[in-house]
């Protein structure tokens, strides 16, 4: 009752859209200071008191990300090992979940239990044994080096959200799918795929991210600079003498760009149930 | 066009739950049998072995002179409408509705057209863009529908289909679903926990309970001669007045409580078993229409085959009224047989009357119905079976 009384001032300032407000800017300041420093020259980004909004725009720490540093390859590395993990993860992980969410097998809880033990395992703990494994496989200093251990180390969670997802399908799907004539395969690619894609691109998204911004193995495997990815590539911009500030945030904005926009597109099939329609309701 | 012959079909799940026991049913071309009883009693299950969505445990089951016991859904050539319609949310509707046909590797045209064609039985022309989430209850029922009939199957699987729509709708789509199966003239096997449903639309009922089938027949046989008890009242709305009696020595007469009910000649002719019980124990059934209220009319009050009860309740329909009064008689209740609608809490010697709605009746009265005794029923306390010969 009070609510829809109120005059228009008490509903756009209120008490939850205030909270949210400051959330917001609690977040988002952080990224705010990193975009506008990363256009600030040297000089400007020594001030004191801190500019906060700049008095000129310089792209020259872009310039040098790319020049000075190989900023370009790094970001070339990083998307080729996170595009192939990510897919390899996707494609397993809807396997794996329908199966595990949707088909009468024996030892599921055991497998489940397993998987979600498996990625709470701390990854750092595997570090060297995963070091020796792979120099005796000749991996290092390859795209396999990580993605392999990025795909091992993704799936179990995306093999949880996935199955969850694949549950809440209803199995009449399933059941009007085979009497329509469809095969296993073409039952997950035409009717179950499509229902679960908010889960897929989920999944998907945190896989991303979680390979896209990963440092301890991409340091370890890949010592070679032509192989290294962006995280451990901008924590080696500079000297031991001279740490480039400018250069890391312009190249840090150009690492988040590729997160912002994909959770931009993917956003509402990640917020929107698309099964809505499917059964009553 | 087929025929579905199930034949001692037994449906046993892994945890040892028998759920379809012994289950024999004919659907012959074109038919419309409907499967009714109260949940839990194994029709579901019933119809979802014929589908091939469950499997056959012991039995055989033929479609069209076929074994098809192991054969997959697809096999069967059948189509079926679930009670959630499990519509596909991706696609549009006249993708929903020719995805089979897809399937089946028929052309695009080929498939515009018949999508077409369907949409125009099923009046969904003008929806055929949209996707399912877009559509009204109704609406979606149709597609469901129209997804199940594109394929022109041989036989038409609904599992409450119904069961989803508001009371408006599912009378109207109650009569559009009929028109349909007459259209396409297939045998078709329908399951509802509905008694109104399935007297309604089925050219024969098959009565289920706890898995075992009880009655295989016409609606109005159903009503009219009840195997058993558990049909008597399951079948018929208000469900039928059931009384612990007992019959008089010579089987002239039954005695209700206090009250003494004669039995015409005619009528133990009809049912020539009745002599067997004579001072023996039995279980009497009324239906509420052989129940007019012979109140004012000294005749009919007079006569042999009255009984008096006291008014409870007065239900005024506009075209009846519905008379609740009680008896000093003990109600029976058939296990299972309430359905949904049905009034669960029957007291003691409660039973409903169908009187017209000129006779004058109020709460309190007492009131006198003249029996009308060629309706009535009667059934054996321990097998529980219908008296008649």
């Amino acid at each position: 009752m009070g609510s829809r009384n109120r005059k228009g001032w008490r509903r756009v300032i209120n008490g939850v859209n205030i909270s949210a407000f400051f959330v917001t800017l609690f977040i988002a300041l952080p990224l705010y200071w990193l975009i506008i420093s990363s256009f600030k020259t040297p000089v400007a980004l020594g001030d004191s008191p801190p500019q906060y909004f700049p008095s000129q725009f310089s792209g020259a720490n872009y310039s040098q990300a790319f020049v000075q540093y190989d900023f370009g390859i790094y970001f070339r590395n990083s998307l080729v090992v996170t595009l192939i993990s990510t897919a390899l993860v996707l494609v397993v992980g809807t396997l794996a979940g329908y199966a595990l969410g949707r088909l009468p097998m024996r030892g599921k809880f055991t497998l489940m239990v397993t998987l979600l033990m498996i990625s709470v395992f701390p990854e750092i703990a595997l570090i060297a044994p995963l070091y020796l494994l792979e120099r005796q496989f000749g991996l290092l200093n390859s795209y396999e080096a990580l993605i392999i251990p990025y795909t091992a180390f993704n799936l179990p969670f995306a093999i949880w959200i996935l199955r969850n997802y694949m549950l809440g399908i209803p199995k009449e799907m399933e059941e009007t799918g085979r009497i329509d004539g469809a095969g296993p395969l073409r039952t997950v690619w035409s009717i179950i795929l499509p229902m679960a894609l908010p889960g897929v691109f989920t999944a998907g998204i945190f896989c991303f991210t979680a390979c896209w911004t990963e440092f301890l193995m991409a340091l370890t495997f890949e010592s070679v600079n032509s192989w290294r990815t962006i995280p451990v590539g901008i924590a080696e911009f500079g000297t031991p003498l001279e740490v480039p500030y400018g250069t890391i945030f312009a190249a840090s904005v150009v690492a988040v760009v590729p997160i912002g926009i994909l959770v931009f597109i993917f956003r509402k099939f990640v917020i929107s149930g698309l099964t809505s329609g499917a059964v009553k309701g | 066009m087929a025929t579905v012959d199930l034949q001692e079909v037994n449906k046993v799940y892994p945890n040892g739950f028998h759920a379809v026991k012994d289950f024999s049913l004919n659907i012959s071309e074109g038919e419309f049998m409907v499967l009714v009883g109260p949940s839990g009693c194994g029709k579901t299950t019933a119809l979802r072995m014929v589908a091939g969505l469950e499997d056959i445990t012991s039995g055989v089951l033929r479609i069209a002179g076929k074994v098809v016991n192991d054969e997959t859904p697809k096999e069967r050539d059948i189509a079926m409408v679930f009670q959630n319609y499990a519509l596909y949310p991706h696609m549009t509707v006249a993708e929903n509705i020719g995805f089979a046909l897809k399937l089946r590797k028929m052309p695009k045209a080929n498939i515009t057209s018949k999508v077409k064609e369907t949409a125009e039985i099923l009046g969904l022309t003008e929806w055929l863009d949209r996707k399912p989430g877009q559509l009204s209850g109704g609406q979606r029922q149709r597609v469901a529908m129209g997804r199940a009939i594109v394929r022109e199957p041989s036989v038409f699987l609904m599992d409450e289909p119904l069961s989803n729509l508001d009371a408006k709708l599912r009378v109207q789509m109650r009569a559009e679903v009929q028109r349909i199966q007459r259209r396409i003239n297939v045998a078709t096997l329908y399951v509802t926990h509905d008694q109104i449903e399935a007297m309604t639309m089925g050219d024969r009922v098959a009565v289920m309970r706890s898995g075992v089938l009880q009655q295989v027949d016409h609606p109005q046989v159903l009503y009219d001669h009840p195997n058993n008890l558990f049909v008597a009242a399951f079948i018929g709305s208000p469900s039928m007045n059931l009384y612990e009696a007992s019959m008089s020595d010579d089987a002239a007469a039954v005695r209700l409580g206090s009250q003494e009910l004669a039995l015409p000649a005619a009528d133990r002719d009809t049912h020539p078993g009745l002599a067997r019980f004579g001072g023996k124990k039995i279980i009497l059934g009324v239906r509420p229409e052989h129940l007019p209220a012979a109140n004012g009319n000294a005749a009919a009050e007079a006569a042999d085959s009255t009984l008096v009860g006291n008014v409870d309740l007065v239900e005024a329909l506009g075209s009846e009224l519905m008379v609740h009064f009680t008896i000093d008689a003990h109600t029976v209740v058939a296990e299972g047989a309430a359905s949904d609608d049905a009034d669960s809490t029957a007291r003691a010697g409660e039973g409903v009357a169908r009187v017209e709605p000129s006779v004058k009746v109020k709460v309190g009265d007492r009131i006198t119905f003249a029996v009308n005794t060629a309706g009535l029923q009667f059934f054996d306390p321990e097998t529980e079976l219908a008296i008649w010969d």
